[in-house]
């Protein structure tokens, strides 16, 4: 197992390697550099001063010596410091990284939790009605846009029934409550950002649960078990289930870079403070230090989860040996 | 006949009729909307739904309904030009990794994994912000970065389909390897391709409409459902049927080709029946 996790871990390299150089050559595709930017509207500037700040940034070296300095920083997590008010990239960062983390991770196991049942019972009652019904369901849930869905929970919960708060983390008054009322406040803020992320994974992890469990149903271990005469509750759920589950666990793991690309649009509608809504703004700021940063962890989030992913499959399952 | 067709593949049948009524709808537009879609009335703004105006107007006055007509001609050009343009991708990249494999393949694959750990809309994101948001612009930029998921099923396919008797065959007699590839290769892999083909017009359809609403997609005054979203999202308290009614059209125009999709699907491939995506 140490030795398989090593050669993961080993395997990570190139892989982060490459992503580093596609997003270092996408960010050279960029008109206008920060130079100029920097300087802003102010025309009356020293040519001299353009060319002092373009040599501080180092922008006129060649695109692979720019791309290996920068490199070297990244490795110590230095991604330099933002446009807009000259912190560091990774503190910045640092900030808004517990609320995405909060909100994907809760996400995440909402959707275990409400997936995997569903997907389940319409495998267990395979083509009568309730079956059909999660299928429908299903495709509806792969057709709706998420952000749609967002403005119309807001319309409901926030605005008809005024409910919920519809933006932001927490209240402004919230520093002044007791504790309990605090978390109260968060969790209240929490449900509907948290609602329509679990949702936009919902049609398609229910539909692999069903799909995987229509696998081990039709299995001989499966007959066995009824045969000697067990419980339906125990056969779905000792033999059937666990067998089922573990795709299903490799598929979480997967699923884990839509739910932080979906994140860029659902944390910018709810005004969540995390690192999908950052990464809107530092695209709108032309904020490239930022935006880097940015792409380099949220691909190292990906790569992890893949990880987690096989780790869990290797766990769950013996029969798979890593050697 | 069609009640034949239609008790044997509901699927294709509703997705088709979706479909067929919005392809009208798009090239119908100037004749069929009630109302200009661009010009300004500032006396009838914000006017709930009426006979007037069925969808109601929103802040400048237009017509809801007129907007959502005209919207549909983006939505449908985005998705049919975006599609083509990474199933051209991925068909090749797949098809030239999957024939001659070896050094080429694991290349080309590897480029695959890493694209595959930055999320696509991301990626898209920040393309559309360093060159500017426009139709074109989108279109293209949503081709060049989705091809990913085509390259690996064309791959294979392929790995698959090289083995057989018939391209054998075709190699002894000393066909050439561009040839193999698209004569007997490639119609051989083309159901599955049609599938995510056919599915992947609503999944762009989609990031059209999530970057207009975050307002780097289609620009105003052109109407997309996008940006009528991202419009009417300020009037959330005022104006509900700003943001109802293009939201129904993203959804139903999606719904039509998921129906078509997995219709298709079932109708090339009865294997998989009843199977969910792969």
């Amino acid at each position: 197992m140490r030795k398989f996790l090593l050669r993961r871990l080993l395997l990570m390299i190139p892989l982060l390697l490459g992503i580093s150089f596609i997003s270092f050559v996408i960010m050279q595709l960029a008109p206008g550099d920060p130079a100029s930017l920097n300087i802003g509207m102010n025309s009356k500037i020293d040519p001299s001063y353009i060319l002092k700040l373009r040599q501080s940034y180092g922008l006129d070296d060649p695109l692979m010596v720019q791309y290996w300095h920068w490199l070297k920083r990244i490795c110590l997590l230095n991604f330099g410091n933002t446009f807009r008010d000259n912190r560091p990239v990774i503190a910045v960062i640092g900030e808004r990284l517990p609320a995405t983390l909060l909100l994907s991770g809760l996400s995440e196991v909402l959707l275990f939790l409400v997936a995997v049942p569903l997907g389940v019972m319409a495998a267990y009652y395979h083509n009568r009605w309730y079956d059909r019904f999660i299928s429908i369901f299903s495709f509806v849930g792969f057709s709706m846009p998420s952000f749609w869905f967002a403005l119309m929970l807001m319309l409901l919960f926030g605005v008809w029934l005024n409910l919920l708060p519809v933006s932001g983390m927490t209240s402004t008054e919230a520093e002044y409550l007791p504790w309990n009322d605090r978390i109260l406040d968060l969790i209240s803020h929490l449900i509907l950002p948290l609602i329509v992320t679990t949702y936009g994974g919902l049609a398609s992890i229910s539909r692999y649960a069903r799909t995987s469990m229509l696998e081990v149903i039709r299995q001989d271990y499966i007959r066995t078990a009824r045969a000697k005469g067990l419980s339906e509750t125990q056969v779905i759920f000792k033999h059937a289930l666990r067998n089922a589950l573990i795709p299903i666990v490799t598929l979480m793991g997967l699923s884990l870079p839509n739910l932080i690309g979906g994140s860029f649009i659902i944390e910018t509608i709810f005004s969540w403070p995390g690192m999908g809504r950052l990464g809107f703004e530092s695209v709108l700021s032309h904020d490239y230090p930022l935006l880097m940063g940015i792409g380099v962890i949220t691909a190292l989030l990906t790569l992890l989860g893949n990880l987690l992913a096989d780790l869990a499959y290797a766990w769950l399952d013996p029969r798979i040996r890593y050697d | 006949m069609i009640k034949r067709f239609f008790s044997h593949h509901p699927l294709m049948f509703w997705g088709g009729v979706i479909i067929t009524l919005l392809v009208l709808c798009a090239l119908t537009a100037q004749w069929i909307a009630p109302y200009d879609p661009i010009r300004q009335n500032l006396t009838q703004n914000l006017l709930p739904p009426s006979i007037h105006h069925w969808m109601g107007t929103d802040q400048y006055g237009r017509d809801v309904l007129s907007r959502l007509i005209y919207g549909s001609r983006v939505s449908l050009s985005v998705g049919l030009v975006a599609v083509s343009i990474y199933i051209l991708i991925g068909t090749t990249v797949g098809s030239v990794a999957g024939y001659y494999g070896g050094w080429v393949d694991g290349a080309l694959m590897r480029l695959v994994d890493i694209l595959l750990c930055i999320p696509t809309f991301f990626l898209i994101l920040m393309v559309i912000a360093f060159v500017g948001p426009s139709i074109i612009n989108i279109m293209v930029i949503i081709g060049v970065t989705s091809w990913t998921d085509v390259a690996r099923l064309v791959r294979g396919e392929v790995l698959a389909l090289k083995e057989r008797e018939f391209i054998q065959a075709a190699r002894v007699i000393g066909m050439k390897d561009s040839r193999i590839i698209l004569r007997h290769l490639l119609p051989n892999a083309l159901g599955p391709v049609l599938v995510v083909a056919t599915l992947g017009i609503g999944g762009a359809i989609l990031v059209e409409s999530s970057l207009s609403f975050l307002g780097l997609g289609v620009q105003p005054p052109t109407p997309s459902w996008g940006n009528m979203l991202e419009e009417g999202k300020d009037h959330l308290t005022d104006a509900w049927w700003l943001i109802t009614f293009p939201g129904m059209a993203i959804f139903l125009t999606v719904l039509g080709y998921n129906l078509l999709g997995e219709g298709l699907r079932d109708l090339l491939d009865p294997r998989l029946r009843g199977s969910g995506r792969q």
